[in-house]
C-alpha cells in the first residue's frame, strides 16, 4: 500500500490567486431559473472565477508565488526545487516549470519539473516535493498548483461548464528536523480513465478536423472531442467510496487521533458528493470548510485555495492539524495529514 | 436481497413523488421527479446499504427499479 511518512519537512506558507472575472450560475444560458436553483442547491456552486483568454494557470501561480515569497522574505536564489502541477500547461512542451524558473528568477541550479494531475494533484505534488526536501540536500521548495480548467469546457455542456472555475496556488515547504512530518496515502485506478477526460489533442487521438466538430449528446450536453467530458455518475460513485477509504487507511495505518484533527479539507468536487463523504466519515460540519459557493471546482487548486480562503486567519498564531483528501481525474486519489504551525498565508490575490 | 426493502430504500430518495406510484416495474425515467440528482442519491443509497458500486451505465441500461435491483443483486 502506498502509505508513507515524511519526517523532516514543514509547510511554511500557502497563497492563492484568482481571476477577477466572476460568472454566476444563475446567468448560465442553458439553465432555467428553477434548474439553476436546483443545480446550486445540490452542487453548492453559485459563482466561479474564469480566467480571460490570455491568462494561463502559470500566470495565476506566478502571482501567488511572488506574493508568498515576498511575505516569507525568501530569496529567489534560495529556492532549491519547484514543481508545477497542472493539466492546463502553457505549452505541450517545454515544461511550464522551466518557464516559471526563469520568470521567478530562480537559480539555474534549481530542480524544476511538471506533474500532470488534477483533483489529486496537490496531494501528489506535496508527496513529491516533500521527498525531495526530506534528506536536507534541498532546503527550500515551491509547489505551484493551478489550472484554467474552464478553458477545456464546452459552453454548451451543462454537465461541465457551470461546475468549474480557475485558480492558481503556491505552497512553500522547507527542510525541518523539528517537523511533525507529513503522512500520505496515495492510490490510482486507470480503469476509470474515461470518467473524466479530454478525448482528443494528445497523441492517442491527435488534433484533427473531427476534434473541432460538435457532438450532440442531448439533455444540454454538446461538446467537441477537444472538450472536457465528465461521466458524473461514475465519478460520484468512485468519490463516495474511495475518498473515505483513503482517509480511513491513513488514520488507521499511522494511528492518527481522529478527534485531534482540526480540519478535513476535501477536494471541492461538489457539495452533494463531499457531504456524502463527510457523513460517511462522521466528521462534524464545522471541521469541513467549503469554498464551492464562490469558486466552484478549480481542479487541482481546490485544497490550497480552501486553506487560504477559509483558514488564513486561524493559521496566524496557532497550530492546526489537517487532513486533506483529493480525488478525481485519473482516476487518482490520495490523503495527507500535516500540521500548519504559524504559517504565512496572505489573503487571496485577484488578478 | 429483500426486494421490498430495496424498493423502500429507492422510494426514500424521492421527495415529491407519491410512494404508491412507484413499484418495482415502474419505468423510473417516466417519473417527473427523476433527474440526475435522484440517480446520484440512488447510487449513494446502494453504496451505503449494500456496499455495491453501480456505474452510470448500470443506471442508463436500466428501465425499471427491478432492473437496478438485479444489477445490485449480481454485484453483492
Amino acid at each position: 500500500m502506498a502509505l508513507l511518512n515524511i519526517q523532516n519537512v514543514s509547510i511554511r506558507g500557502v497563497s492563492a490567486a484568482l481571476p477577477k472575472n466572476v460568472e454566476y450560475v444563475k446567468d448560465y444560458h442553458l439553465f432555467s431559473e428553477n434548474e439553476a436553483k436546483k443545480f446550486s442547491a445540490s452542487t453548492g456552486i453559485y459563482e466561479r472565477r474564469l480566467a480571460n483568454k490570455t491568462t494561463t494557470a502559470s500566470d495565476l501561480c506566478f502571482d501567488a508565488t511572488e506574493k508568498l515569497l515576498d511575505n516569507l522574505k525568501w530569496g529567489r536564489k534560495d529556492i532549491d526545487c519547484l514543481i508545477f502541477v497542472t493539466q492546463t500547461p502553457d505549452y505541450v512542451l517545454p515544461s511550464t516549470s522551466c518557464i516559471l524558473q526563469n520568470r521567478l528568477n530562480l537559480s539555474k541550479e534549481a530542480v524544476v519539473f511538471d506533474i500532470s494531475l488534477g483533483c489529486s494533484g496537490w496531494i501528489y505534488g506535496l508527496m513529491t516535493i516533500s521527498n525531495l526536501l526530506n534528506t536536507g540536500t534541498f532546503k527550500k521548495g515551491l509547489l505551484l498548483v493551478g489550472d484554467t480548467i474552464t478553458k477545456t469546457c464546452s459552453f454548451e455542456d451543462k454537465s461541465t461548464y457551470p461546475l468549474f472555475g480557475d485558480a492558481g496556488t503556491a505552497t512553500a515547504l522547507e527542510f525541518d528536523e523539528n517537523s511533525m512530518g507529513l503522512k500520505f496515502h496515495l492510490s490510482a485506478d486507470g480503469s476509470g480513465a474515461d470518467a473524466i477526460h479530454i478525448p482528443h489533442g494528445g497523441y492517442r487521438y491527435q488534433t484533427s478536423k473531427k476534434s473541432f466538430q460538435n457532438e450532440i449528446f442531448g439533455n444540454g450536453i454538446t461538446r467537441k472531442p477537444l472538450n472536457l467530458a465528465l461521466e458524473g455518475m461514475n465519478v460520484f460513485s468512485f468519490g463516495i467510496s474511495k475518498a473515505p477509504q483513503s482517509i480511513k487507511k491513513l488514520i488507521d495505518h499511522f494511528g492518527i487521533n481522529f478527534d485531534a484533527v482540526n480540519y478535513f479539507i476535501f477536494h471541492q468536487a461538489n457539495f452533494f458528493m463531499n457531504e456524502k463523504i463527510r457523513k460517511k466519515l462522521k466528521i462534524p460540519e464545522d471541521k469541513v470548510p467549503y469554498t464551492l459557493s464562490e469558486y466552484g471546482n478549480t481542479s487541482c487548486a481546490t485544497i490550497p485555495l480552501t486553506i487560504v480562503d477559509r483558514l488564513a486567519k486561524n493559521t496566524l498564531n496557532s497550530k492546526l492539524e489537517i487532513i486533506a483528501c483529493g480525488f478525481g481525474v485519473g482516476l487518482s486519489w490520495g490523503s495527507v495529514w500535516f500540521n500548519l504551525d504559524n504559517i504565512v498565508c496572505p489573503e487571496v490575490i485577484e488578478i | 436481497m429483500d426486494k421490498e426493502k430495496f424498493l423502500q430504500n429507492v422510494l426514500e430518495q424521492f421527495e415529491e413523488t407519491d410512494a404508491s406510484q412507484i413499484k418495482m416495474q415502474t419505468e423510473f425515467l417516466n417519473l417527473d421527479e427523476w433527474d440526475s440528482l435522484i440517480a446520484l442519491s440512488v447510487i449513494a443509497m446502494i453504496d451505503d446499504e449494500y456496499g455495491v458500486k453501480v456505474t452510470g451505465d448500470d443506471i442508463r441500461n436500466s428501465k425499471t427499479i427491478e432492473d437496478i435491483f438485479k444489477i445490485v443483486e449480481s454485484k453483492v
